[in-house]
């Protein structure tokens, strides 16, 4: 429907409406967050949850402490390579649809961690990622711009057609491969299905921009 | 208490025991005892027990890594040069390193002293890694000789529990070291130089490079 008529209309005191938008709006309005934090972002987290920020204006309130009943999975903290397993199994304990914000630098790319021997090199090397929040750590508002942004996000999901999510796709996989350790990393060291390494050539990447020379 | 009159009182009350002072020539001047690893425990339950010393604490547990290093002096000798006596430059090669070493640092509560920091050294960095385990002296360095057995693969001997720490179980290498080479998870650096640029180009096919 043109969205012009639908806002004329609504304006008259009538409302129409597609089951796309009803569903979709169900949806980004009850995401229910798994209870789980990694290191200091969850701290903000906790904060973005209390009084002052109350992230239950945006439905989001219900902390679950089972991932069967979670929707989102803030990724919140420095991941290690020894928590990286237990991340993906709950990330593939939870049922579809599911989302996942990754959470400060730790989460996208290892952070201040990033060239030490113990830290995974961010957690979309296994588990695709909706919403990258860098920071260290974001602060709660930052986290409730992820929030809006996913909200935004699944709104404007379609549910037919080859663009339709991944949940509507019976072809596409919802569980991942965990990772097992390995005797000098993790095996595999990362999921190609979802991850591949951004390869750019440092010494040309960057030299067609003006001032680069 | 002088760390020199700890060291008497060590060579009096443990019988066959060497202890060397390892000097800090920093403004700290915070000077070590070196203890050989067959006396080690003697001594550390002597500084524990002895009257006059009552090392009761122990705060810290360190590992440090020591690789064979190379360094070569110059030493200025005399020498008979076509039948005139000449001083000539030469360059002495000496090895120093190839063990690991552990650092404690013991404090006394009861005599407000401290801290009195003993060292101990491995034979070397591969089959003679093994220290007495001071756990059962000081229940504080249990977690810290996990810790050091984790990342440096120093074992120590008597202790209750050595497994690794931070690391998991199956994980082979041991990543303090400075010859650990860590695994090629590579992927784009903004500011790549030096080895990360050397891995770098090592992932860039040709055509990358073109």
């Amino acid at each position: 429907m043109d969205e012009q008529l639908k806002s004329e209309l609504r304006r008259q005191g009538v409302v129409a409406t597609s089951l796309q938008e009803l569903y979709n709006w169900g949806r980004k309005s009850s995401l229910w967050p798994l209870n789980f934090g990694l290191a200091c972002c969850a701290i903000e987290m906790i904060a973005t949850t209390m009084a002052r920020y109350d992230l239950a204006r945006f439905g989001a309130e219900v902390f679950r402490p089972s991932p069967r009943q979670a929707d989102l999975m803030i990724v919140a903290g420095t991941v290690t390579k020894k928590m990286a397993p237990q991340v993906v199994r709950l990330y593939n304990q939870m049922p579809e649809p599911k989302y996942v914000i990754s959470m400060g630098a730790c989460a996208i790319s290892g952070g201040p961690f990033k060239q030490g021997y113990n830290v995974l090199k961010g957690i979309d090397r296994y588990i695709p990622v909706d919403v990258y929040i860098p920071g260290c750590p974001p602060r709660p508002e930052a986290l409730i711009d992820a929030f809006m942004m996913l909200q935004r996000k699944i709104d404007a999901q379609e549910l037919t057609g080859p663009n339709r999510p991944r949940h509507l796709n019976a072809e596409m996989a919802s569980e991942f491969v965990i990772p097992e350790f390995g005797a000098h990393d993790l095996e595999p060291p990362s999921n190609p299905e979802v991850w591949s390494a951004p390869l750019v050539n440092i010494e040309i990447a960057g030299k067609n921009e003006p001032g680069n020379g | 208490m002088n760390l020199e009159t700890v060291k008497q009182e060590i060579e009096a009350n443990v019988p066959g025991c060497a202890v060397d002072m390892v000097l800090n020539g920093s403004p700290s001047a915070q000077h070590s005892l070196l203890v050989d690893a067959a006396h080690g425990f003697a001594v550390a339950q002597f500084l524990r027990d002895g009257a006059a010393v009552r090392m009761d604490y122990c705060s810290n547990v360190t590992g440090i890594d020591w690789p064979v290093k190379e360094i070569s002096t110059k030493v200025k000798t005399k020498k008979m040069v076509d039948g005139v006596e000449k001083d000539v430059d030469e360059v002495v090669k000496t090895q120093s390193g190839g063990y690991l070493e552990v650092v404690y640092h013991l404090y006394s509560v009861a005599e407000r002293e401290g801290p009195v920091i003993v060292r101990m050294r491995t034979e070397d960095r591969a089959a003679g890694v093994h220290l007495p385990s001071l756990t059962p002296l000081w229940r504080s360095a249990e977690y810290q000789e996990r810790e050091v057995f984790d990342l440096y693969g120093v074992m120590f001997d008597g202790h209750p529990d050595l497994r690794r720490l931070l690391m998991w179980e199956g994980f082979e290498d041991f990543p303090m070291r400075r010859d650990y080479v860590d695994p090629d998870d590579y992927e784009y650096e903004p500011t790549a130089h030096d080895e990360v640029l050397q891995r770098t180009r090592e992932h860039w096919s040709a055509e990358d490079c073109k």
